[in-house]
């Protein structure tokens, strides 16, 4: 039966852990993530987990410990923020690579610097091209939702790999939600027990992690990688539609919002998508024919979802929380206008740089995207991006 | 029971033959004779920095371990094996692993000293269950020579050359060992390749049979960047202690040992001149180097004999 309850996201992240009970959670405290394995320890003080708790000495450490337990054959969780994971960044290679069904919770913030612990997705764009699957919540419900269906995905043969589960920064993490949990057995059965087909501590079979691979190599360790994530989609589409059918709750990689009859389209990702929907009805009841995308799943990226998605709409904003210093545009930009290339769109793009460091999306941003929208597709534009909500000298 | 050297050498290696190092590389006596310690019915997990050991021995497809291995990356050997161990404490604890096992990670002076230090410190303060043994080959030797904080003072390495305004490395070594005991772990010891290598034999069985984290320090030298005669190992670990410039003690649970004195200490100049790493020294109108040298080995030794005596 599920159960109401009242939660801010790291106290729901935790909770999912609590019900998992992993075998070993290394963790290293970095803001706005440190609730979690607070939490959490409080749940191995008392006797709620049998995990092995390793209070590491550094983000750095606490991959390389992830690595040491998961390739010996543990079920391993973690959680980190901003420097933290940069801090891991060369780990977060070596965990894909080696094939380890980690799980780590990502709460978003802003990389220094100027140092600043309030939300974006510098941190998570950082670590899109490291082999890690990402997911990001909108709220939430959504953060408990994804680490419950993390380990099904992660663990799952045709893909072993390293899961990050993305939740933004005090707006998710720390702000209290209604919340909707399920029981603890029910979770432990639906995540099921890790069964590892090799591992360092496997009876009559040694193993050897971590090779030097030459020239020879490389490059087809690299290639099956690759395919290993071409997998996801098929794994997590089962893993949603177990989901659905156990919790009731459905989850598609993308979300499509109010997108039925839109001929303009906004593609968010995170808990600004939640803010933005309440901005599109505002502009829906004005009789604008806006809609909105909502990316949970951006590694892999699900392109095609997108273009189709996008089909019919005249013009559409991508809204990047992260920038790329690329001149041309940020990382969600450059994915969603490569999905629309591919798919021969005739659909107008414009990027919109927001939210840095914390800042908030307001409804009047909301409306220049709107104006911008119906400007461009009327008379094309020849910029990529552009900034929204930032004071300009 | 007692230490026996034959039944020792004549195990099965578990390092096994046709590794990539150069020809008298320190680094793989280090291993083979570590791991040979283990009881045979004991199985190990052995880790490994990145470095001249990793890239020669686990050459992707090739691996010359028999029991399992990892490698992670080069400055987190510490971190990694915590996790393995960590692992085995709770699977153990869940009836999913089978047999015992022992925990070993080598890394170099490099890897040890410098970029692995803070993982390494972690993990011994954290209390896991494994040894780690550092092969100290005195420099960054896998990249070609460059100075460590293990180099002795005026060597000349790639990266502290000796020249006109120069006399190679500046500084004196850091003592490793000695923070390693700082950390109040129950083993400790520092070791190399002499007396038929019982000394190595007996401190690394202590040390992997010791519960909690153990610290081995292990002379390992480097023919290349040490320039001597390949042939001429034993003889060059031999001098290293007969000046006292690397001294054979082990610290258990706190108490300093004193493994071994030199029944005539010999000057350092024995075991800086076959070294081609020290030949500026030999110039004239350096002697003042070779001075300087001796004064830090004898003050260093005089240090570890007072806490000897005082242990």
């Amino acid at each position: 039966m599920s159960k109401k309850d009242r939660l801010s996201g790291n106290e729901a992240v935790a909770i999912a852990m609590r019900q998992i009970n992993p075998d070993v959670m290394p963790a290293f405290p970095i803001t706005p993530s440190t609730e979690i394995p607070q939490y959490f320890c409080d749940f191995v003080a008392n006797g709620k987990v049998d995990t092995e708790f390793i209070p590491v000495e550094s983000e750095h450490s606490a991959m390389s410990a992830c690595i040491g337990a998961s390739a010996a054959g543990a079920r391993v969780v973690t959680a980190t923020s901003s420097c933290g994971m940069a801090y891991m960044w060369e780990e977060l290679h070596v965990a894909a690579s080696d094939r380890l069904p980690i799980v780590m919770n990502l709460v978003n913030r802003a990389l220094s610097g100027p140092i600043n612990i309030n939300a974006d997705h510098s941190d998570g764009m950082g670590a899109k091209d490291t082999g890690w699957i990402q997911f990001y919540a909108e709220n939430c419900q959504e953060a408990y939702d994804n680490f419950i269906m993390a380990y099904p995905i992660a663990e799952d043969k045709r893909v072993h790999l390293p899961m990050m589960c993305c939740q933004d920064g005090f707006i998710t993490s720390h702000a209290v939600e209604n919340i909707l949990l399920e029981d603890d057995e029910e979770v432990k059965k639906f995540v099921g027990e890790y069964e590892p087909e090799h591992y360092l501590l496997k009876d009559g079979e040694p193993m050897a992690v971590g090779p030097y691979s030459v020239t020879n190599y490389y490059f087809e360790a690299r290639r099956a990688q690759d395919e290993a994530m071409s997998h996801v989609p098929e794994v997590a589409k089962e893993v949603q539609e177990r989901f659905a059918k156990t919790f009731g709750r459905k989850y598609d990689f993308i979300e499509k919002y109010r997108m039925d009859d839109a001929k303009y389209a906004i593609v968010i990702m995170g808990s600004a998508a939640g803010t933005m929907k309440y901005y599109v009805d505002r502009l829906r009841d004005e009789g604008e024919k806006i809609g909105l995308i909502k990316i949970r799943m951006f590694r892999p990226f699900p392109a095609k979802d997108v273009a189709a998605a996008l089909k019919d709409v005249k013009a559409v904003a991508i809204m990047d929380r992260a920038q790329s210093f690329s001149n041309a545009g940020g990382p969600l930009g450059v994915e969603v206008t490569n999905a629309l290339f591919h798919a021969r769109s005739q659909a107008q793009a414009m990027d919109y740089v927001y939210g840095l460091g914390g800042r908030d999306l307001l409804e009047e941003h909301a409306r220049t995207i709107m104006d911008d929208l119906k400007d461009i597709a009327a008379n094309g534009h020849d910029d990529y991006y552009r900034y929204l909500g930032v004071r300009e000298a | 029971m007692g230490y026996n050297f034959k039944e020792t050498v004549s195990r099965p290696d578990r390092f096994a033959p046709g590794h990539r190092l150069c020809a008298g590389c320190g680094a793989g006596i280090c291993v083979r004779n570590v791991l040979n310690v283990i009881d045979e019915e004991d199985h190990a997990v052995v880790g490994n920095a990145t470095g001249c050991l990793e890239v020669s021995s686990y050459m992707y497809p090739y691996t010359s371990y028999q029991d399992s291995f990892i490698h992670n990356a080069f400055e987190n050997a510490g971190a990694t094996m915590g996790g393995v161990e960590t692992a085995y404490k709770i699977l153990k604890k869940k009836g999913k692993v089978k047999g015992d096992y022992k925990f070993v990670t080598f890394g170099g002076d490099g890897g040890t000293y410098d970029i692995g230090f803070q993982s390494l410190s972690g993990a011994a303060e954290r209390g896991h269950d494994f040894t780690y043994v550092c092969y100290d080959n005195n420099a960054y030797m896998n990249t070609g020579i460059q100075r460590s904080s293990a180099t002795p003072m005026y060597a000349d390495t790639t990266t502290t050359p000796s020249g006109s305004q120069s006399d190679g490395k500046p500084q004196p070594r850091k003592d490793l060992t000695e923070i390693m005991v700082a950390h109040n772990i129950p083993y400790v010891a520092q070791t190399t390749f002499v007396q038929n290598f019982k000394d190595l034999h007996t401190k690394a069985h202590k040390a992997i049979y010791t519960e909690g984290p153990a610290f081995l320090n292990v002379m390992a030298p480097c023919p290349r960047g040490w320039r001597y005669p390949t042939e001429d190992l034993m003889e060059i670990c031999r001098l290293a202690v007969e000046t006292c410039c690397w001294p054979l003690f082990e610290v258990v649970d706190g108490s300093w040992i004193l493994s071994y004195a030199p029944k005539e200490k010999l000057p350092v100049e024995e075991f800086l001149r076959p070294q081609g790493r020290f030949k500026h020294m030999f110039k004239k109108g350096n002697e003042h180097l070779i001075d300087e040298f001796q004064k830090d080995v004898d003050r260093r030794w005089e240090k570890l004999l007072n806490r000897c005596e005082n242990s």
